[in-house]
């Protein structure tokens, strides 16, 4: 137990330095992206000497959870918090629409492109034999001049596509 | 207040080589993390009242082996596949499933830790892992359908179409589940089966229209698996129990449904609906009960080797 963390349990004022802390750490996938603009960390609390994290995955097989969850200690301890810990939480289903605008903008900034509004799932759903049509431009060029290469890519959030004018490459994170 | 924010030295590598802090500290530093949380940390697993724990605890099996050794098969493409991008394909659609199954099968373990196989005094192993990887075939519960060979990527692609559209709709009656796990669990999966069940809707379509090679090849892969279709739909007693307390979904309620998706998949592609006898079981028993075919064992065999050797090995 560290001698500090006595004194940090009671105080308002290290919640919302917990928050912060946790708030800054970066997706191991995406460094580009905070665990908040990625919209994975759900909750900051402090209860009693410890810090509990709560986190979503964003898919059932992400691979990414624990070294978020070890990121997340690390960090915490480091500025000061000597117990934390990470909590999961399924409900609600993690939806590509929780990016914040700031991790869209870091996004397009690094070649990526963001998703557009999440399919809903709440009636019958729709058997789509054709290729999703987005309406999306190249990162890079900014050509809305792209073709699907797949809907699966490099991790389990995006799809690959290709720009036909400048004839990059480029990854889109899909809407889920 | 004494705000003191200087990391932990412990976590620092020392000064004489910069390889000494590998050796030091837990294991995170090591890509995506070796050692094993509970998946479900922090869910609550509370059995909703008046469902029988026993029961929910095989259902959960039940959903998890199918996924998981689905997931297998699929991830047997990695490297193999036709090109790059259906290798990534296959194997995301794979790491989905094992997510689903990872999930699934700690729930067993949480409602009933009675279907958790017994490992020796100090084995790290999770229950999720044990369940994975000390289960004889006989204790799998999946249906047959996913353990069958792969075959030619028109045979995976038609069993994935079977196999998703199903598992989809079953998905988006489970949502509805008492049990607040497989109800979170079965609305991620919705998403992202959505995108596995479209794949292979369009590759379906694709090689049907395709050349004549690619035509007979997805025809013949079809009627190779069309025998494992109906034990789909067929409901067992802890499906039916689950169902009847709120928290499962009975197979057979979503035959229609599944029909539905099917035909018009093959109506576009000018396929029509094989026409070849189930496979039997063995005294009407199949992959839910029990009783599989040959193929599982061999894949049990490969999935569980080194896991089996080592039931005390930390990873």
């Amino acid at each position: 137990m560290s001698r500090v963390s006595s004194v940090l349990a009671s105080s308002k004022t290290d919640v919302s330095y917990a928050r912060r802390v946790a708030a800054s750490v970066t997706d191991p996938e995406m460094p580009m992206l905070t665990l908040e603009d990625l919209g994975v960390l759900r909750d900051v609390e402090v209860d009693g000497d410890i810090v509990i994290v709560t986190i979503t995955p964003t898919y059932s097989g992400c691979p990414a959870m624990a070294t978020m969850r070890d990121d997340l200690v690390h960090r915490l301890r480091d500025a000061g918090f000597a117990e934390v810990e990470v909590r999961v939480s399924l409900h609600p289903a993690w939806s590509s629409d929780w990016i914040t605008p700031r991790g869209r903008e870091a996004l397009a900034e690094h070649g990526i492109s963001a998703p557009g509004a999440a399919p809903r799932h709440d009636g019958p759903i729709v058997l789509s034999l054709l290729p999703i049509r987005r309406t999306l431009t190249c990162p890079r060029c900014g050509s809305s001049d792209i073709e699907l290469t797949s809907e699966f890519g490099p991790t389990a959030c995006k799809a690959l596509y290709r720009c036909t004018s400048c004839l990059e490459p480029f990854e889109h994170v899909k809407e889920i | 207040m004494d705000m003191n924010h200087t990391p932990d030295p412990s976590h620092l590598p020392d000064d004489d080589s910069v390889y000494e802090g590998l050796l030091v500290g837990d294991d995170s530093q090591w890509a995506f993390g070796t050692d094993f949380e509970d998946p479900l940390a922090g869910v609550d697993t509370t059995v909703p009242d008046g469902v029988d724990t026993h029961q929910l605890a095989v259902y959960c099996l039940m959903l998890a082996d199918d996924a998981l050794v689905m997931s297998h098969r699929l991830s047997e493409w990695c490297s193999n596949a036709p090109d790059l991008e259906e290798d990534i394909a296959l194997a995301n659609i794979a790491l989905d499933l094992l997510g689903q199954a990872r999930l699934l099968l700690a729930r067993a373990a949480a409602a009933d830790p009675s279907v958790v196989p017994a490992l020796p005094d100090g084995s790290p192993v999770p229950p999720e892992d044990a369940l994975a990887f000390f289960r004889d075939d006989r204790e799998f519960r999946n249906v047959r359908l996913v353990e069958a060979d792969n075959g030619d990527f028109a045979m995976t692609i038609a069993r994935l179409l079977l196999f998703s559209t199903w598992r989809l709709a079953l998905f988006q009656r489970l949502a509805a589940s008492r049990d607040h796990v497989l109800s979170a669990v079965a609305v991620k999966g919705v998403k992202e089966m959505t995108y596995h069940r479209d794949y292979a809707g369009r590759w379906f379509l694709t090689l049907a229209r395709g050349t004549d090679e690619s035509r007979r090849r997805l025809v013949a892969g079809l009627e190779a698996i069309w025998p494992l279709h109906g034990e789909l739909f067929t409901t067992h007693a802890a499906e039916l129990v689950t169902a009847e307390s709120g928290v499962g979904v009975d197979p057979a309620t979503v035959a229609d449904e599944v029909d539905v998706r099917l035909e018009q998949v093959f109506s576009m592609s000018g396929v029509d609906r094989p026409d070849v006898a189930p496979l039997a079981g063995v005294r009407g028993k199949t992959g839910r009960c029990g009783l599989h075919t040959e193929a599982l064992s061999r894949l049990l065999a490969e999935m569980q080797v080194v896991a089996r050797a080592h039931p005390t090995g930390s990873w």
